[in-house]
């Protein structure tokens, strides 16, 4: 760090993603309590378990090959091979991924990623509940996390990204390199892992398996909404020079920019992260005729959907963008529903992944012609990049390899547990020395009741 | 002799770059921690099949019955 301005710079600029990492804590916090308050009572170690180890298993692999596929694939495979360069500086055994005086961004910032990590890893979990073996669940969480959304990102959320420079690909708040591929992959994996035992009638109607506590759901997706919010800082660079973004800027003022290096603000990215939080609950409570869950899902529905173009839109344009997005997400649910015998237990393909999707293909037509980016020679905003790149991210990186890795599995019946253990429990399969001894304890206590 | 190459923090910190122990073992480590990950991942699968299979005829009618009590 030369000179004290540069100083300052950059312990801002490292205690800002500190700060946001540790609000983006609240996400998986949120999603733990989301999946335990929707899954029965009998499966609510399982539930956490399966969602507490995805910490470790996506933190240690993004550490060992997560980063690196970020600045090593954004021009892989079509344009320009690996690059090397960027990729070795993020390799695990670069002297930049361990403590060093030399450089203070690597770490948090490798942590912001690492977080959104967990996020996709998590919005799959979700709705697998009460049926999948853990063993599979980490298998996908580690290839969702750690692989599959990461080559995501170094296409079309990286500075230099083939998709954002040849397709004008546009995606500030991660509609599309979050939410619509979790939501894709998470849909490969229940085609094949199947809906709950009694989610079906036999003539095929759905039934609706409610869940067991209202109140952690509610608190749940409250804390969702607040790491969300951490989420969208942590999407921005805090400070930057003109200079820094290869003079592609003119003048001396210095500004915050989106994860593209293009000018916007925290200022702009609250009122807009607000008003289509608010454009979703209000579509959703109207669509759903005042269903309370899906209420709450609608406002994660309405930012997912707006997120695409929240550094650029007007805050009106937000909320009206969410609340189409939420009425679209929540027909769309239903009728995949209906028609596939889809079971998605927590809505999570509908809320992540057909919003993620709806909110890429909005963003085309509302920012068309807009630079998604400073630099010279990069294609505009446009309707077919942005369709283009919501199948990429829905169908290529998220159902296709989520869909193959669960037929494998499913062919080597390592997926799905037993029907005598989902009927009786997930808790009581792996967790049964817990369950006995609280059986035996209430056992103990009623027989010296009787005995008094 | 110290593992982080430095005794003394009497330097300029401009010439100070990495100050983790034993610089230069780092690839041995990342084979040793992905090592770690694999084998966790084989242990896991192992343990939670053997479970699954006993669990299975612990699972009688008069247990599912009771079980499925509890929403």
């Amino acid at each position: 760090m030369e000179g004290n301005l540069n100083a300052l710079t950059t312990i801002f600029t490292e205690f800002y993603y500190w700060v946001t990492v540790v609000f983006m804590f609240l996400i998986h916090v949120g999603f733990c309590m989301y999946e335990v308050g929707a899954s029965r009572r009998r499966n609510h170690m399982h539930t956490l378990m399966k969602n507490i180890m995805i910490i470790p298993l996506v933190t240690v692999t993004f550490f060992f090959f997560g980063w690196w596929i970020y600045w090593a694939f954004p021009d892989f495979p079509f344009f320009g091979g690996l690059n090397h360069e960027m990729g070795n500086a993020n390799l695990p055994w670069s002297e930049t991924m361990g403590t060093n005086l030399q450089d203070r961004i690597t770490g948090v910032f490798w942590a912001a990623f690492l977080l959104f990590s967990w996020t996709a890893a998590s919005i799959v979990s979700g709705s697998v509940i009460e049926r999948i073996r853990s063993s599979a669940l980490w298998v996908h969480a580690v290839l969702i996390g750690s692989v599959f959304w990461i080559i995501d990102a170094a296409w079309g959320w990286h500075y230099a990204g083939w998709m954002v420079k040849y397709l004008g690909y546009h995606d500030a708040y991660a509609s599309g390199v979050i939410h619509a591929i979790a939501g894709g992959y998470a849909l490969g994996v229940i085609a094949v892992l199947g809906p709950r035992i009694g989610k079906f009638a036999a003539d095929g109607t759905p039934r609706d398996i409610p869940p067991h506590n209202p109140w952690m759901l509610t608190i749940g997706i409250f804390l969702i909404y607040t790491g969300f919010w951490g989420f969208y800082a942590a999407c921005n660079v805090p400070i930057i020079s003109p200079e820094s973004i290869g003079g592609q800027i003119t003048g001396t003022t210095w500004t915050a920019t989106n994860i593209y290096l293009a000018p916007t603000s925290l200022s702009a990215i609250t009122f807009n992260f607000l008003m289509s939080l608010s454009g979703g609950l209000m579509a959703a409570y109207v669509v759903s005729k005042g269903d309370a869950f899906w209420t709450f899902s609608g406002g994660l529905a309405g930012i997912i959907t707006a997120s695409a173009g929240n550094d650029l839109y007007h805050p009106i344009q937000a909320m009206l963008i969410a609340a189409v997005g939420v009425v679209i997400v929540y027909k769309l649910h239903f009728w995949v529903e209906r028609r596939f015998k889809i079971d998605d237990a927590v809505g999570a393909v509908a809320v992540h992944g057909y919003a993620g999707f709806v909110g890429l293909v909005i963003s085309g037509f509302v920012l068309w012609g807009a630079p998604s980016s400073p630099f010279e020679g990069y294609a505009a905003i446009n309707p077919i990049g942005q369709f283009l790149g919501a199948v990429i991210m829905f169908f290529g990186l998220g159902f296709l390899p989520g869909w193959l890795v669960a037929k494998a599995q499913n062919a080597a019946g390592a997926l799905r547990v037993p029907e005598e253990i989902e009927l009786q429990g997930l808790d009581y399969a792996e967790h049964h020395a817990y369950e006995d001894a609280k059986a035996e304890i209430i056992e103990a206590d009623k027989a010296h009741l009787t005995a008094q | 002799m110290s593992t982080i190459g430095y005794e003394n923090w009497a330097v300029d910190l401009a010439s100070v770059g990495a100050v983790y122990p034993f610089q230069g073992s780092e690839i041995l480590l990342t084979i040793l921690g992905v090592a770690f990950w694999i084998g966790w991942h084989r242990i896991q699968f192992v343990r939670e099949s053997a479970h699954l299979e006993e669990a299975q005829k612990v699972g009688n009618k008069e247990k599912i019955k009771e079980m499925l009590e509890m929403y």
